[in-house]
């Protein structure tokens, strides 16, 4: 474990919520991450600011892949999205994983609460 | 200047085709997903074919698309699609302007319910598309969002 991690620091661009919403859970999802379409220009320097923007985020739910998403850079910065489980139980494990156009990557577990 | 503004209907079809592409697989489908359409072809019909190739879609109003009927900052639109139609497969959300453009498209397995939201940034007062697949058919629905300042930058 990093000494990070062993402080309780996530530095991780993910962040994960469920509720449980009348035997259903609600999967929230919000990551830190610019989205620049490659159109917009640097206000200062007027150079155009490069393309970066996250293409492809799966979320696994179990280790089954429950959703795919193929997005690009329409959607906001700082993307949020959010998924109904039919079901899921405390204890579960959700996973998201994310890919951007420059081949970062992160990825983020969460166990279902209480 | 219409050098410029087939350089940016380019980018702006290849920004969507980088998404979907990944769907498609094969090399000649990339291919064509990359083509340029000619000058005067309407760009949803374009992207919609390509998105799913030749089927018929159905309008139906079995899919909510929930959106604020004004929007004041344009980068930040919330959108939540939900859908009563059975075996939902995948939901795609295009924004209907010049050029069309696919935003997102999510592929559900049977454990979720059809249901998704997400935050978009629409530069100006557009129609969205959803299109929902099912295990039989497409179907879609659209439903208009204002914009008062535009968003594609930040």
């Amino acid at each position: 474990m990093s000494l990070l991690a062993a402080a309780g620091i996530n530095m991780s661009s993910i962040k994960i919520r469920t509720n449980r919403v009348a035997g259903k859970t609600q999967i929230r999802i919000l990551i830190a991450h610019p989205m620049e379409n490659g159109l917009n220009r640097n206000t200062k320097t007027n150079e155009l600011i490069p393309a970066h923007f996250i293409q492809l985020l799966t979320v696994k739910y179990n280790e089954e892949v429950i959703v795919t998403c193929n997005m690009d850079a329409r959607i906001s910065k700082d993307p949020y999205f959010a998924f109904m489980l039919k079901g899921g139980n405390a204890g579960d494990k959700i996973s998201i994983n994310w890919t951007d156009n420059l081949g970062n990557k992160d990825a983020q577990d969460h166990i279902i609460g209480m | 200047m219409s050098d410029n503004r087939r350089e940016f209907i380019k980018k702006s079809v290849a920004l969507g085709g980088i998404a979907a592409s990944e769907l498609l697989g094969s090399q000649r489908a990339n291919a064509e997903w990359f083509s340029e359409p000619a000058p005067d072809t309407n760009m949803l019909e374009e992207t919609l074919k390509r998105l799913i190739k030749d089927k018929t879609i159905t309008e139906t109003g079995k899919i909510d698309i929930n959106l604020p009927k004004v929007a004041e900052i344009g980068s930040l639109v919330p959108i939540t699609v939900t859908s009563s139609l059975k075996n939902v497969v995948s939901i795609a959300i295009l924004v209907d302007e010049k050029p069309a453009h696919l935003i997102a498209k999510f592929e559900l397995s049977p454990a979720l319910d059809a249901f998704v939201s997400a935050r978009l940034k629409i530069p100006t007062t557009s129609d969205i598309l959803v299109i929902v697949e099912t295990n039989e058919k497409y179907y879609s629905a659209r439903e208009k969002v204002n914009v008062v300042i535009g968003g594609c930058g930040n």
